[in-house]
């Protein structure tokens, strides 16, 4: 292991490790613990510039209350939700089927195809703006969440595609094979032999695109306009200029339109990092 | 191989046969049609799309009038596009510095004491939130009137700043914002790198007096090659894509300062400032050739690899 186990080091640097330990965790997350305590304040406070001191009253449950109650923030977490699980199931599904086709079969072109949606991947979202947005608009489905889910699952089907070729090709070939030796068609090998043995794969992807698609902001902006369909992402800039200086609540705001990912990730973790990571180990 | 499945399929009726002979070239194709029409129409189209609109003069709505290259000379005389490509260009060289921050986290968190899990989670926390917030988070952060940074300053006894009212320094204040996730992130690609080091090859280096720095240097960094080109790929990503925080933190300004061509070709072609998509689409042109060179080594390098198998 490296570096040397601090076991093996001298009892004093034990002692000072476990100490600096949590000092650095509240160095670096120190941006987000101020804006955790600006949550918990009481609107006066602020107003007598009392930033930093100690709250004079705690006041998180009603500043949190008021999140939900006052605004339009429910209605962005729920359009949040029904943009981001569609999106989940949409690239998933598709990728399997592509990963399963790229990563089994040998044909012409298999190598290209794979090249296409690794760079697809990469590009720049600019160069899809216009176009995409025209055609949104030219489908009749600009400013509803069914538009933003389309180039969500689209765009995703890139990475996806990457990510569940490699899975599939680092499975036992003999599998396979010997399904096939016993007759078995390749649709009942897609569903019955290799989609079971996926399913690490799918959750690590699952927890990754919910991720990813629930902090798009750059799409939300492109394809969506007002409460009716945009995600929190979006809505809590608005949410922002209606309680604008009210930084006790937009402080919450922000922190519950954060919180979804968060949880996910807690939640998922050992998934989540393995998708994450994928390739970082030979 | 492949004849033992054809062998079995050629004893049944023939009305069936000929898809039980032809399922292992046409399964692929079935499976690939849903994804490859999806991907073909929202992705690979658009790009070719976006070099054809970068040709017209386009309001969105109205008649497209064909403009020949007339943008990208526009575009040459534009001096907003040059502030864009050299705050582009600090992102990049800026943003590697996730890299060998991300991997010094990872090295003093690469211990087995109690609670380091839940430490190492906490740590890669930021990158989980969404751009967004972190912008709101930063921005609070650097508010001249109460913001911590600020206070921070004040302990070592200087001046307050106004990082993102001051045209000097706004693009280092935003970028600081950003590594913070990318720095995350790389920290989390190096921890699992860590995990996969052989520790033989450690203990033959400790054998030889190998130690600290010149252990890292020559035994472990060579076993973290493939966390660092995945570092060096998504940073690179990260740092062109750079929007959200832009658009969160200062909205482009002070005086436009803080554009890069991200964030430029939005402003030109869906804000206020006008719907000019033709010229628009000749600046994501632009960072679109930018961003292929390193496609292009991502790709060479991939198929490399691939034949190596």
């Amino acid at each position: 292991m490296f570096p040397t186990p601090i076991e093996k080091s001298s009892r004093s640097w034990q002692f000072g490790y476990q100490g600096l330990l949590p000092l650095a965790l509240i160095f670096w997350l120190m941006p987000l613990i101020a804006v955790a305590i600006f949550s918990i304040k009481p609107e006066a406070d602020f107003s007598q510039g009392n930033y930093w001191g100690w709250p004079s009253s705690f006041e998180g449950f009603a500043n949190y209350a008021l999140v939900f109650t006052a605004s339009d923030m429910p209605r962005y977490l729920l359009n949040s939700v029904l943009i981001t699980l569609p999106t989940v199931i949409g690239a998933v599904a598709l990728s399997c089927m592509t990963g399963f086709a790229l990563g089994i079969y040998r044909f012409k072109g298999n190598m290209w195809l794979f090249f296409m949606f690794v760079a697809g991947n990469f590009v720049p979202f600019q160069i899809l703006m216009v176009p995409v947005r025209e055609l949104t608009l030219g489908l009749g489905i600009y400013d509803t969440k069914l538009g933003l889910v389309l180039f969500h699952v689209a765009f995703q089907t890139g990475f996806c595609t990457l990510f569940m070729r490699n899975f599939i090709r680092a499975l036992p070939k003999e599998l396979i094979e010997a399904a096939r030796v016993e007759g078995v068609s390749e649709l009942r090998i897609f569903w019955y032999v290799v989609l079971p043995l996926m399913k690490p794969a799918i959750a690590a992807l699952a927890v990754l695109i919910f991720t990813f698609i629930w902090n798009d902001y750059f799409w939300a902006l492109v394809l969506t306009q007002g409460p009716g369909s945009q995600p929190v992402t979006a809505g809590i800039t608005s949410f922002n200029a209606e309680y604008r200086a009210a930084y006790h609540l937009m402080s919450a705001g922000s922190l519950v339109a954060a919180l979804p990912p968060v949880a996910m990730f807690f939640a998922m973790q050992k998934h989540f990092i393995a998708g994450l990571t994928l390739g970082a180990v030979k | 191989m492949t004849s033992m499945p054809l062998a079995s399929s050629s004893r049944l009726p023939s009305r069936a046969s000929w898809w039980h002979r032809n399922q292992q070239s046409l399964t692929p194709w079935l499976m690939l049609a849903p994804g490859v029409i999806f991907f073909l129409v929202y992705v690979i189209f658009p790009i070719f799309q976006s070099f054809h609109i970068s040709l017209f003069e386009w309001d969105g709505l109205g008649p497209k009038e064909f403009v020949g290259l007339y943008n990208y000379e526009e575009l040459y005389w534009d001096d907003a596009f040059y502030v864009s490509l050299r705050n582009n260009i600090l992102w990049l060289l800026l943003y590697m510095l996730a890299i060998p921050a991300g991997l010094a986290i990872a090295l003093f968190l690469n211990q087995t004491v109690t609670g380091i899990r839940l430490y190492k989670s906490l740590f890669f926390f930021p990158f989980v939130i969404s751009q967004v917030v972190v912008g709101l988070v930063f921005s609070w952060f650097y508010d001249p009137t109460f913001g911590m940074f600020n206070v921070m300053l004040g302990w070592i006894g200087l001046d307050p700043v106004n990082v993102l009212g001051d045209e000097r320094f706004v693009t280092y204040g935003i970028i600081v914002a950003g590594l913070w996730p990318q720095t995350a992130y790389c920290m989390i690609l190096y921890l699992t790198g860590l995990n996969a080091v052989d520790p033989e090859q450690i203990e033959a280096g400790r054998l030889d007096g190998a130690k600290g720095l010149k252990m890292l240097w020559h035994i472990i960094l060579p076993q973290l090659r493939p966390a660092t080109f995945i570092a060096f790929v998504v940073t690179i990503i990260g740092a062109l894509r750079s929007f959200d925080l832009i658009s969160i933190m200062t909205n482009g300004g002070p005086f436009g300062e803080s554009r890069v061509l991200a964030f430029y070709m939005f402003e030109v072609a869906l804000s206020e400032y006008g719907f000019r998509m033709g010229y628009g689409a000749a600046i994501a042109v632009v960072l679109f050739l930018i961003m292929m060179i390193y496609i292009a080594f991502f790709l060479w390098k991939m198929a490399r690899d691939e034949r190596g198998h």
